[in-house]
């Protein structure tokens, strides 16, 4: 079965790591996932900042987001979790509130846009996951690799669990069996679920508050003999690899596209480590 | 010595105002403080997510308001899934925070990643520095985003007027 969906790109992946859209495209070709450019697509909106500010245009300018794919007729999938947060909850309450959706479609009116309110909004590593499956996936890792990582989750892809449905947020197993598949094992770690610390603005205006937060998550990765990080977003990408500077760590940080990429025998440069700003030795 | 007991009158119009932005869920709060134990942003700060709960339930704008408490959340939902009453937290505090915003208190970096949705339809800057990077990975220099189709980014531009946010942030 051929799976298509509608690549929705975001912000931080290809505009600060781009190795995270490249190493997603290559990846995905390989497991036979066809990615159709979601053109036109602008931020998701930041459900930290942008949310914060507006509940308001979030919606309406997600909305635009969600109507763009439903014209292809195409779930979108993303490789960002903040992505996901602000399309799969902007989609969940638009499909719920009908009300809510004819206020949004009065804004799109403007535009001569109209969202039916039908868009599935999907995640790189749930698609991964459930739709290609660990049995498939193990099949084309043809360079298995043996390192001790941590399972970043970040949060929202999780949470809120009452709509995402995915897994327990408390005691969660996708990412640890998706990084086993190639190999690489997932060490228990305190705190696992601890925010990085970006996230809501904090990283943008409270950068101590954020910094205390990730250098905890660092000092626990080091506990559990973990050697790399292994996130499913780019924003805890982010602060995980420029927040190691001078911080006495330097675990390289690897986008799960990128853990793929390698345990499938693609070389560093395709997979965008240059852009990093902790070295990415492996 | 018995602590003196103040009586407080709840602020109708701000419980009200914190419903209209989508924080209704707060009523059911009943001050069980399980978010506050869960927070890991309350660790490192003064913020206390069970009583900005109790000041959007109570209308107690001063409290909800004072320093930069209501900002400290990293919108983590650890609070919200441990809530013995199901209280919609992050809504609360982002209800709250747009209530702040249309008020005119925000923070200046915030205000920037603002500035750049309505400049480029992003949330960070984009150059030729970014280009160059896409380019060396072998990826178009610029994404397909509303960054390479003008008439995408006036549509969003509109959609950003018709909501009002190019002067929110302006
Ligand atoms: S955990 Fe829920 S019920 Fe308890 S204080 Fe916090 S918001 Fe209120
Ligand atoms: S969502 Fe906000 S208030 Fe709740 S635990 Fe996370 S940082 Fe604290």
């Amino acid at each position: 079965m051929a799976k298509k969906y509608a690549f929705f790109l975001g912000c931080i992946a290809p505009l600060r790591y781009p190795g995270l859209e490249k190493s997603t495209r290559v990846v995905c070709k390989a497991l036979g996932i066809e990615l159709v450019d979601l053109k036109d697509a602008s931020c998701c909106p930041a459900p930290g900042v942008i949310r914060s500010f507006s509940k308001k245009t979030w919606l309406a300018a997600a909305a635009r987001n969600l109507a763009l794919a439903e014209k292809e007729g195409l779930e979108i999938l993303t490789i960002c979790n903040g992505c996901y947060g602000s399309l799969f909850d902007a989609a969940h309450e638009l499909a719920e509130d009908k009300e809510l959706l004819k206020e949004v479609n009065g804004v799109l009116k403007e535009i001569g846009m109209e969202y039916k309110g039908t868009t599935k909004v999907r995640h790189f590593a749930e698609v991964l996951y459930k739709d290609v499956g660990i049995e498939a996936i193990k099949k084309k890792i043809t360079k298995p690799v043996d390192y001790k990582v941590a399972a970043f989750y970040g949060c929202h892809f999780l949470k809120p669990s009452g709509i995402k449905g995915l897994d327990n947020p408390e005691n969660p197993h996708i990412l640890e069996d998706l990084i086993a598949a190639t190999g690489a094992e997932a060490m228990p770690r305190a705190q696992a679920s601890l925010c990085c610390g970006a996230g809501g603005g904090l990283r943008a205006a409270f950068p101590d508050n954020a910094m205390k937060l990730t250098k905890t998550n660092l000092e626990n990765i080091k506990e559990s003999g973990a050697k790399y990080i292994v996130d499913i977003c780019p924003f805890c990408h982010l602060q995980f690899d420029i927040g190691q500077k001078d911080s006495g760590y330097s675990f390289p940080v690897l986008h799960l596209s990128q853990l793929y990429g390698v345990a499938m025998g693609m070389d560093a440069k395709e997979l965008g480590f240059s852009a990093h700003q902790t070295p990415v030795k492996l | 010595m018995p602590e003196e007991i103040v009586m407080v009158t709840p602020d109708k119009s701000f419980v009200d105002l914190v419903a209209e932005y989508g924080g209704e869920g707060v009523k059911m709060c009943f001050q069980c403080g399980t978010c506050t134990a869960s927070c890991p942003s309350g660790r490192n700060t003064a913020y206390r997510t069970r009583k900005t709960m109790r000041a959007a339930q109570m209308g107690f704008r001063d409290i909800a308001f004072s320093g930069d408490d209501l900002w400290q959340c990293t919108t983590c939902y650890t609070c919200q899934e441990r809530c013995p009453r199901d209280v919609p937290i992050v809504d609360v505090v982002v209800a709250m925070r747009n209530i702040a915003v249309a008020e005119g208190k925000m923070y200046d970096p915030h205000r920037k990643t603002g500035q750049n949705l309505v400049e480029i339809g992003h949330s960070v800057s984009f150059g030729d520095k970014q280009k160059k990077m896409r380019a060396d990975m072998g990826l178009d220099e610029v994404p397909p985003t509303v960054l390479a189709n003008k008439k995408a980014m006036d549509d969003l531009k509109k959609i950003l007027a018709a909501t009002g946010f190019d002067k929110l942030v302006g």
